[in-house]
């Protein structure tokens, strides 16, 4: 392994901003990982973190293929995280509004020209991902359709489901845009939560990568990781969406996976004063809570709830 | 007469309300007058107040229908914050929601439908905490063949004439142009701050371009003429080191290749990291307003002409 700095932004009064990498084998640039590009991105730090720390111990055992690399970046964007911010420190950009950058550009367009200038020419980019409302996925690989996406190739991750979805506006300046624009195979993977750590979908999602590597034969297991599951290719759009009627306290029935029945009462919306129930949410289809969202104060027309209708 | 655009309730004990002030019949031609989309610029509250007095205090005059959304995003001006508090989102980059969906959304919906139908609307912006700008108007190049012209009435120094960007195809006037709302996006001043002349110098320009749609007989003076981006090129300054600006030049002023913008120093070692020089002969009609820079920070654009 050998721990490299992609990227360097010296700073007037804090230490200097890096992104560091962390490199295994040697070759062919087979896959690059990178987690947290926002600052709350706990969770896909953590992730890396522990892909890291596997990847070590098979290199340290010779079980990363001959002539392949493979690049983990943790974090992209330190200065946020260390301060709690989940956008850049100063002018609260997003880096993963900057692809492909540009090097003489504003400070994150710099940072985003910087990291994908190292990480454009990787055969296969993942990126643990996150959503704007704080909230659970069921762990899944989510796919644009740009007419590069590769669903079978989706597959070898094991994980539950395929999200395929169609690029918006905003899409053009995404990490996950530019690798499929640069002709790299390119996924997201939606690790559970943010910024709070759930140990099981790290575990989840590490084995996914793992089985990902094996099956495109970057790397070789030397102990038994799960195949995973046979995934479901569901469509963004196909998702119900469940949403409050009404604004105040909600209390939370169901979890995200559960299996619901059209009717069900998956939670109700208090009064914040009294407590009295002034909304139920009830499932307007049967099938599968893919997404919950987590904030205790909702707003009416909150979605608080996908499912995936059965 | 305030009316409601669209209300939604909050949490606990608050009801959200995006208010309008319709001024005028709500006959004839329409123009609405729309800020406040991001809730740390403030020069078009300066901008609101003075149209809605001067219409008020000779109503006989008007002929037509001024709608002024003074708050698109009430939120964020009471609480200081740019994007909608909450979210931590871009107000505009939602346009142009859907009914169907989140508060955020949902809202945006309903201000789009408002505003639909307009004879001309008017965004204005106030730039951000960190930049200065001369009055201006910025239009996409896919509608400057219809905006330019009606730009021209608003009496700003100068016209951009940007490049096509997809991200920008999530702001209101994107999403108000192409269902054929004619949209001028308005840029001046500072975040956080009201520049008197700056405010005074659109209000004449809204009038002026009240009087050539047909609907103000009063008085409107002739505006400015400004200068179209087409006519040079934007050359942008970013910053090559991290430290603190201190400009040398004065915004709005023409400057010669090689004058003096500024410095970026570095206080605590006592010296300048990097001086900085104007790249061409030009006016400088954006100049960095907060001191505190990173390495590519914006420092200033300079219309080369």
């Amino acid at each position: 392994m050998e721990r490299k700095i992609i990227y360097e932004l010296k700073s007037l009064y804090r230490d200097s901003f890096r992104v560091t990498g962390f490199e295994f084998g040697q070759g062919e640039k087979s896959a690059c990982i990178v987690g947290a590009l926002r600052g709350n991105e706990v969770q896909q730090l953590y992730t890396c973190s522990q892909l890291v720390r596997a990847l070590k111990r098979l290199e340290a055992e010779g079980h990363v293929r001959e002539g392949k690399s493979i690049l983990v970046i943790p974090s992209v964007n330190t200065h946020s995280m260390n301060i709690k911010k989940r956008f850049w420190p100063t002018d609260n950009t997003d880096i993963n509004r900057m692809f492909p950058g540009y090097d003489l550009g504003e400070t994150t367009q710099r940072i985003a020209a910087g990291l994908f200038e190292t990480i454009k020419d990787y055969k296969n980019g993942i990126q643990f991902a996150s959503f704007y409302i704080p909230g659970v996925f069921v762990p899944h690989v989510r796919m644009m359709k740009t007419g590069y996406e590769n669903v079978d190739m989706a597959r070898e991750f094991g994980l539950p489901y395929i999200v395929l979805r169609e690029p918006r506006p905003y899409d053009t300046t995404t990490l996950n845009y530019n690798w499929q624009v640069w002709e790299s195979n390119a996924f997201s993977l939606y690790a559970g939560t943010t910024d709070r750590i759930d140990y099981g979908d790290v575990t989840l999602s590490v084995n996914a990568v793992l089985n990902f590597l094996r099956k495109e034969d970057i790397i070789e297991h030397s102990a038994f990781v799960h195949e995973g599951y046979i995934a479901s290719v569901v469509e963004e759009s196909a998702l119900v969406h469940v949403q409050t009627a009404a604004a105040g306290i909600i209390d939370r029935f169901v979890a995200p996976g559960t299996n619901v029945t059209r009717g069900d009462v998956l939670s109700c919306v208090l009064d914040p004063y009294d407590g009295s129930v002034r909304s139920e949410i009830v499932a307007p289809a049967d099938g599968v809570v893919f997404f919950a969202q987590e904030e205790p104060l909702v707003y009416a027309n909150a979605a608080v709830y996908r499912l995936i209708r059965g | 007469m305030i009316q409601t655009v669209t209300k939604i309730a909050m949490p606990v004990d608050e009801t959200l309300r995006i208010v309008k002030n319709r001024i005028g019949s709500g006959q004839g031609k329409r123009i609405s007058i729309v800020t406040g989309t991001h809730g740390d610029e403030l020069e078009g509250q300066a901008v609101c107040f003075e149209v809605a007095r001067r219409l008020q205090e000779c109503p006989e005059l008007l002929s037509g229908t001024v709608d002024i959304y003074p708050a698109l995003n009430p939120l964020g001006i009471d609480s200081i914050t740019r994007g909608i508090p909450g979210f931590d989102l871009d107000m505009n980059r939602i346009f142009p929601g859907t009914e169907d969906g989140a508060m955020t959304e949902y809202i945006a919906s309903k201000i789009v439908g408002d505003i639909a139908g307009s004879d001309v609307c008017i965004d204005i912006h106030a730039s951000n905490i960190f930049l200065r700008e001369i009055p201006q108007v910025r239009i996409n190049t896919q509608t400057s063949k219809e905006l330019v012209p009606l730009a021209k009435y608003l009496n700003v120094d100068f016209v951009w004439v940007h490049a096509a960007a997809t991200v920008l195809e999530s702001t209101l006037a994107y999403s108000l142009n192409s269902i054929g709302t004619p949209t001028l996006v308005v840029e001046m001043g500072v975040g956080m701050r009201i520049t008197r002349e700056y405010c005074m110098q659109l209000t004449e320009g809204i009038f002026s371009l009240m009087k050539h749609m047909g609907i103000w007989s009063g008085e409107a003076g002739e505006p400015r003429k400004p200068i179209i981006s087409t006519d040079g090129q934007v050359q942008f300054i970013n910053a090559a080191a991290s430290g603190i600006f201190i400009p040398q030049v004065e915004h709005t002023k023409q400057v010669r290749k090689d004058d003096y913008i500024g410095d970026i120093v570095s206080p605590h070692e006592g010296r300048v990291v990097e001086r900085i020089l104007s790249p061409c002969d030009g006016m400088v009609f954006t100049l960095r307003e907060y001191p505190v820079v990173d390495e590519g920070s914006l420092i200033a654009r300079i219309l080369e002409v």
